[in-house]
């Protein structure tokens, strides 16, 4: 345990760097799936094709192959970028892909019938998208979305594999230097775990909000 | 910048090599994962509690953290209490561990899908615990769970990349060799990008094929 006070700031500063990945591909990830899921959805083909095509490629590759694709190739073609936003890009686009999946999912088990009730109001299609169909959608996705940010969190210990040192990285490097190093790496493991812990708490926390609305309309 | 094909032609014999190694660990992989999901789920259902809440943790913990860091701990912390395997081991057991805890979720689900009147059915004709599970339960339970252990091994096909992390010779791994030796990284990375997507579609075809002949045996005749 000695190893691991010893090495305690290096390990917070892996924690940032991980947190700082998991938030803003998170974010991106999920704005990437209801883009690309609402686009699948949609009857112009120059919308559907592109989804279709982005989301197919991004989920049939392995996430690292497109990391080191956007790390090594990118800047052969004039794009470089920095390990942070690499990472946050590759990850975010990879499981935005994913995510489009779970958008369309939730916008098709909304029951037909209530849009047809938002025609009859004469509701136009934004309202009737926004008022309607996306409050009863989002309860839906809420806690798939939570399930998304964990794999998100999983898949930000890769970017320590284009040179950002994250708690991964961190692991792996105190281990470079030590010999004994199974506490090292079993709290690292607990870290990744509590923070997942505070991702399904704050999905559940979430969920509580937006079945309240919906005891509130029901009332 | 240009995009050679005639390099990729050079260095597809050695990334079709290393395909074969990406296949047999997602091979292995595969069936340990099974093996380890279904040993899971069995402790989850033991009569007694700790055993119970354990296995769930266990579960939980490896579903939760990332699948490199757990490669790490295996492949720093094993040796130094005496156990030696190679990459190519320790990759594949990670790859079972962590994705075994998914296959249990999956049995789980598969198994609670069976309805309650099954067990009571099985209880009354004086059926054995184990000849009910065999002859009642898993045959009903494995059918729906396919598509699930399906995506299992999807997942599995691409996460192999991350093996190269601790030098198997894997696709990823090689790529990013050639990739170093010849200042060159463009062709290789997307040679194996590629391959990778070949390899997921045709795992995505093979599985499809392997739930459509779980399908019928589900309709009752």
């Amino acid at each position: 345990m000695q190893v691991v006070w010893d090495y305690r700031m290096l390990l917070l500063q892996g924690v940032w760097i991980t947190i700082q990945v998991t938030v803003t591909a998170t974010m991106l990830a999920i704005v990437l799936s209801l883009l690309a899921g609402l686009a699948r959805q949609s009857n112009v083909w120059l919308l559907r094709t592109p989804a279709t095509v982005y989301v197919e490629l991004f989920r049939g590759t392995s996430l690292l192959a497109q990391l080191f694709w956007m790390f090594f190739v990118l800047p052969a073609f004039g794009v470089s970028m920095t390990p942070l936003l690499c990472g946050v890009l590759a990850i975010g686009l990879c499981n935005g892909a994913y995510g489009s999946e779970i958008v369309r999912g939730a916008l098709r088990s909304v029951a037909r019938e209530q849009r047809e009730a938002a025609i009859a109001l004469n509701f136009n299609r934004f309202q009737a998208f926004r008022i309607v169909v996306l409050p009863q959608a989002a309860r839906i996705m809420t806690p798939l979305f939570g399930n998304l940010a964990i794999e998100v969190m999983k898949a930000s210990s890769l970017v320590s594999l284009i040179t950002l040192p994250d708690l991964t990285f961190q692991a792996r490097n105190i281990n470079l230097v030590h010999v004994v190093t199974a506490p090292v790496l079993i709290v690292v493991l607990l870290i990744y775990f509590a923070i997942a812990l505070v991702i399904s708490g704050g999905t559940r926390g979430v969920e509580h909000a937006l079945a309240k609305g919906r005891d509130r309309l029901a009332a | 910048m240009e995009f050679s094909f005639a390099l990729v032609w050079e260095i597809l014999p050695q990334l079709l090599l290393a395909t074969i190694v990406t296949v047999e660990a997602t091979m292995v992989g595969f069936v340990l994962s099974l093996v380890f999901g279904a040993v899971l789920v069995t402790l989850m259902r033991t009569p007694s509690r700790p055993v119970r809440a354990l296995a769930r943790f266990v579960m939980e913990f490896f579903r939760a953290t990332p699948l490199l860091a757990q490669l790490y701990f295996l492949f720093f912390v094993l040796p130094s209490a005496g156990i030696v395997l190679s990459p190519f081991v320790t990759g594949v057991i990670a790859l079972g561990l962590h994705y075994g805890a998914y296959a249990a979720e999956a049995y789980r689900a598969g198994l609670e899908s069976v309805p309650k009147g099954q067990w009571e059915a099985a209880l009354s004709l004086n059926y054995t615990k184990l000849r009910t599970y065999l002859s009642v339960v898993l045959p009903q339970a494995l059918p729906p769970v396919v598509p699930a252990l399906g995506n299992i091994a999807i997942a599995m096909v691409k996460d192999t990349a991350i093996l190269s992390a601790i030098t198997v010779t894997e696709l990823m791994f090689v790529a990013n060799e050639i990739g170093s030796e010849r200042f060159q990284y463009t062709e290789p990375v997307t040679a194996a990008a590629v391959i990778y997507l070949v390899l997921s579609l045709v795992a995505t075809a093979l599985i499809h094929l392997i739930d459509k002949r779980f399908r019928p045996e589900e309709a009752p005749a």
